[in-house]
């Protein structure tokens, strides 16, 4: 599901969107530093059979409903982090751009949910240790499947936490998430399936190109405390960061009130007072501020438990992901 | 670089699987021949073109393009001055939009931009494309493709024109278009492919390959009226050197 | 199967858009690029009760939209075609907040419904002018812009190729669907196991594709350094376009605060 810019506030959204812009630049200059300079085009074109690939859908059987392909875990499979991040973040940019899925300001948090998330945080912690350096069918097939879930309930949290974080929609975290995350469980297993079925097949038909990724890394022990902490500090960072900046935006409703009362007097004619005399009503402005910081003791409080309790969903929902890790990693020792 | 030679000396290839896909090749074109390479599906052809701008390297023997052995060192001369017109122009017209396409080889040679933009022009309008300058490739037809493919590799003023079944997905005016011009083209050319009456059209030298080897290097006519030659590697007579149906019944 | 060939077809008739002339898509990408990027974040920082201060902003795309002579019945379609996830979330705001925000006459508008038509304002104009944007200004010259605003040229690089191949594999996949349903039937044949198959024969045709244009790249000389021809100039009116909107998105903003605050400030003395 994609992230909407008429959700968002600019806070959540510029964050989001720094954090990208960071990630785009370290990850370029990841790929320009290697030797295979057809790195490139290989890229455009994987992010051209995204889409080639989402053109072509399947019937999920006994439900009436067709399935396709995501992408994300593939792509990191067959490229690696840095390349897999990019291409995904091209592949939503022109999604943005010619089927307005999403729009601009929310391209950050899109990159961020369904790039940032598979090729940085799933594949190089959750996929590799479970698929390890030479897996077993079985055990590939649960390496992908668990990690394209994990994937998508990360994003969705991603898609709940932004929204929530923006206040613009009314709806309350714990409904929110508890529409997303089944919703996405479903998505998620149907994703896991396919991906799991084609990378079985690519590894039958040509081993080597998964080689590629799954070779170079070799760090056969996984440290779940490397794992923990990473998504602990996402979550963090998503969450801290997105509701300081949220709780900075007074929203109370006697604000409200008074704006929409305001722009509701002012519309017959807003637009040439306002030009007319916007001198003067820049000169307001600092009361504004000055209200808005006496105004509502209350309301800040509020939004700091609504944030609070953001991390907190984070964190429950994280130990269940992880827990299902581990349940996962236990079953296949054995 | 004068004489513009292109030589294969004992040349061998293997596919990474280990089968091998040429075998001892030999052969000397001098400057301004016209000269087809035609055999079955599989018979080594595009592996042997490629073997001409150093795509691929030869696992035994020797190929000379110019004055020059292709090696490492003398790539980008090589590439410079054989100029490969791909099978399928989606290969080749891999850029935005026409003009960067066509400009793309000159800016590596190291052009500056206003020289690219001089030979992006008269590239263009060599083949008859000059308005399509600012168009993307998925907008054009065919036989349009076809001729921007070409234009890129004008642009770069190569010595040695390439053409790997050129005729592909052209309908038959611009096949004719594409026969006419290649005939006024004075340079080398090498023309890989099975359009038979395109080869009896342009070139006047026909090396005939089965299974990575060359069976037959001939003036074209006399290749094209030996049937046992053309059946062994499945190929068939030109129409119009095949007796009229029509006129010979009567 | 029918949405497929049509995603494809709307991608290319959006396309096709870019490529026509009018003093609007004359411009330098940069400029429509930022001057879309400040008013996504203008519309962005309104409050979320903020609907009638909302409208001012509509002049953006619309005269956008007239001076380019775009057609609107298809923008529109397109833009009713993804509205379903900001409808869906907004929808719930009138469940939630019942609170009376607003008496119009004997009519009680409660605060949901207020911020559930912002949302859809906001929607409208966002994703309007996105649109907007791609229909003006052809991808490859956004990707150039991009490039020259300081994205990494790596970046830009793969998304000139991405934008270039979309079409060739598009219907090289639209081909393996016509092929795969002309011998379906009763729904066998649309299965997973066939999926994959088929998902995974597309994905060597894509790397096959990927070798030989590599290999077309090196045939004229690539030496892993990219070089782009750029003609376009950000001149005069590009400063113009750019100050002009952005200072009138801006003030709007501006303008709206301070009425709310007078206005509040009048209540309560």
């Amino acid at each position: 599901m994609h992230m909407a810019d008429a959700l968002l506030s600019p806070q959540v959204g510029g964050v989001l969107w720094g954090v990208t812009a960071g990630t785009v630049a370290y990850c370029s200059r990841r790929v320009r530093q290697l030797e295979d300079d057809s790195t490139v085009p290989m890229m455009g074109v994987m992010g051209a059979f995204i889409f080639a690939a989402q053109m072509i859908n399947f019937s999920i059987p006994a439900t009436g409903s067709s399935g396709h392909l995501g992408g994300g875990m593939i792509l990191a499979i067959l490229l690696g982090g840095p390349a897999a991040f990019l291409t995904i973040a091209s592949v939503l940019l022109v999604q943005a751009l010619f089927f307005a899925d999403g729009g601009l300001l929310a391209l950050g948090c899109n990159i961020f949910n369904l790039g940032f998330i598979p090729a940085f945080i799933v594949y190089p912690f959750l996929f590799k240790p479970l698929a390890g350096a030479d897996p077993s069918r079985r055990r590939l097939f649960l390496a992908c499947l668990v990690s394209a879930v994990v994937a998508l309930q990360l994003g969705a949290l991603g898609v709940v936490l932004e929204t929530t974080f923006s206040g613009i929609s009314a709806l309350p975290l714990s409904s929110f998430l508890l529409v997303m995350q089944p919703i996405h469980l479903a998505i998620g297993l149907v994703e896991g399936v396919v991906t799991a079925v084609v990378v079985q097949m690519i590894r039958q038909q040509q081993p080597g190109l998964l080689q590629l990724a799954t070779a170079t890394p070799a760090r056969p022990v996984f440290s779940w405390r490397r794992t923990a902490l990473a998504l602990l500090l996402v979550s963090l960072l998503v969450g801290g960061i997105g509701s300081w900046y949220a709780s900075s935006q007074p929203d109370g409703l006697e604000w409200s009130v008074a704006k929409v009362i305001g722009g509701e007097l002012d519309s017959t004619s807003s637009l040439i007072a306002t030009l007319d005399n916007w001198q003067q009503r820049i000169a307001v402005l600092p009361d504004y501020d000055f209200a808005s910081a006496t105004a509502d003791n209350s309301l800040w409080s509020s939004r700091f438990g609504t944030s609070l309790s953001g991390i907190l969903g984070a964190t429950v929902s994280l130990t269940l992901i992880v827990g299902l890790g581990v349940l996962v990693r236990k079953r296949n020792q054995r | 670089m004068s004489h513009h030679l292109v030589e294969m000396k004992n040349v061998c290839y293997d596919y990474p699987d280990g089968t091998r896909a040429l075998q001892r090749i030999n052969f000397l074109i001098t400057h301004g021949e016209s000269v087809a390479v035609v055999g079955a599906n599989g018979a080594g052809k595009s592996t042997l073109l490629q073997h001409l701008n150093g795509c691929l390297r030869p696992a035994e023997g020797e190929v000379r393009i110019g004055d020059f052995p292709v090696t490492k060192q003398t790539l980008q001369d090589v590439r410079r001055s054989v100029g490969m017109v791909f099978q399928d122009p989606n290969d080749q017209l891999f850029m935005p939009t026409v003009a960067e396409d066509v400009g793309f080889g000159p800016l590596n040679l190291g052009l500056s931009s206003a020289e690219t933009e001089e030979r992006v022009d008269s590239a263009l309008r060599q083949v008859g494309a000059l308005h399509l300058k600012d168009r993307p490739p998925h907008h054009l037809s065919g036989g349009e493709k076809r001729s921007v493919a070409i234009a890129t590799v004008l642009a770069m003023s190569p010595d040695v024109l390439v053409l790997d079944e050129p005729s592909t997905g052209l309908d038959p005016r611009g096949r004719r278009q594409l026969i006419d011009w290649l005939r006024n083209y004075r340079h080398t050319k090498i023309i890989a492919g099975h359009d038979l009456d395109l080869v009896l059209d342009l070139c006047e030298r026909t090396l005939v390959l089965a299974q990575g080897r060359i069976i037959a290097d001939g003036p074209t006519r006399d290749i094209f009226s030996d049937q046992r030659l053309l059946e062994r590697s499945h190929l068939e007579k030109p129409l119009r050197l095949q007796a009229c149906p029509v006129c010979a019944s009567r | 199967m029918a949405g497929i060939e049509h995603s494809l077809f709307d991608l290319s008739a959006l396309d096709t858009l870019a490529y026509q002339d009018s003093p609007i898509h004359r411009l330098d990408a940069r400029a429509k690029v930022l001057t879309v990027l400040v008013f996504v974040v203008v519309v962005a920082s309104y409050d979320k009760y903020a609907v009638l201060v909302l409208l001012p902003l509509l002049v953006f795309p619309v005269s956008l939209l007239i001076m380019a002579r775009l057609p609107v019945a298809f923008l529109l379609k397109r833009l009713a075609l993804v509205a379903p996830f900001a409808l869906l979330v907004g929808m719930f705001n009138p469940l939630y907040d019942q609170q009376v925000q607003l008496q119009l006459g004997g009519l009680a508008i409660s605060g949901g419904w207020l911020s559930f038509l912002s949302i859809l304002l906001r929607f409208s104009l966002t994703i309007g002018s996105v649109l907007v944007l791609i229909a003006v200004t052809s991808f490859p010259a956004i990707c150039h812009a991009l490039g020259r605003l300081g994205v990494p040229w790596t970046f830009v690089l793969q998304l000139l190729f991405l934008y270039r191949y979309i079409f060739v594999l598009g219907a090289e996949a639209e081909r393996m669907v016509r092929a795969r349903s002309l011998r379906s039937f009763h729904g066998r044949g649309n299965g997973l196991k066939i999926y994959a198959a088929l998902l995974t024969q597309l994905l060597w045709r894509t790397l096959e594709r990927a070798r030989r244009l590599y290999r077309a790249m090196l045939s004229r000389c690539f030496s892993g350094r990219f070089r782009l021809l750029s003609t376009s100039r950000f001149g005069r009116k590009e400063l113009l376009f750019v100050v002009g909107w952005s200072g009138y998105f801006i003030l709007l903003r501006l303008g709206s605060d301070a009425a709310a605050v007078r206005s509040w400030l009048e209540g309560v003395f």
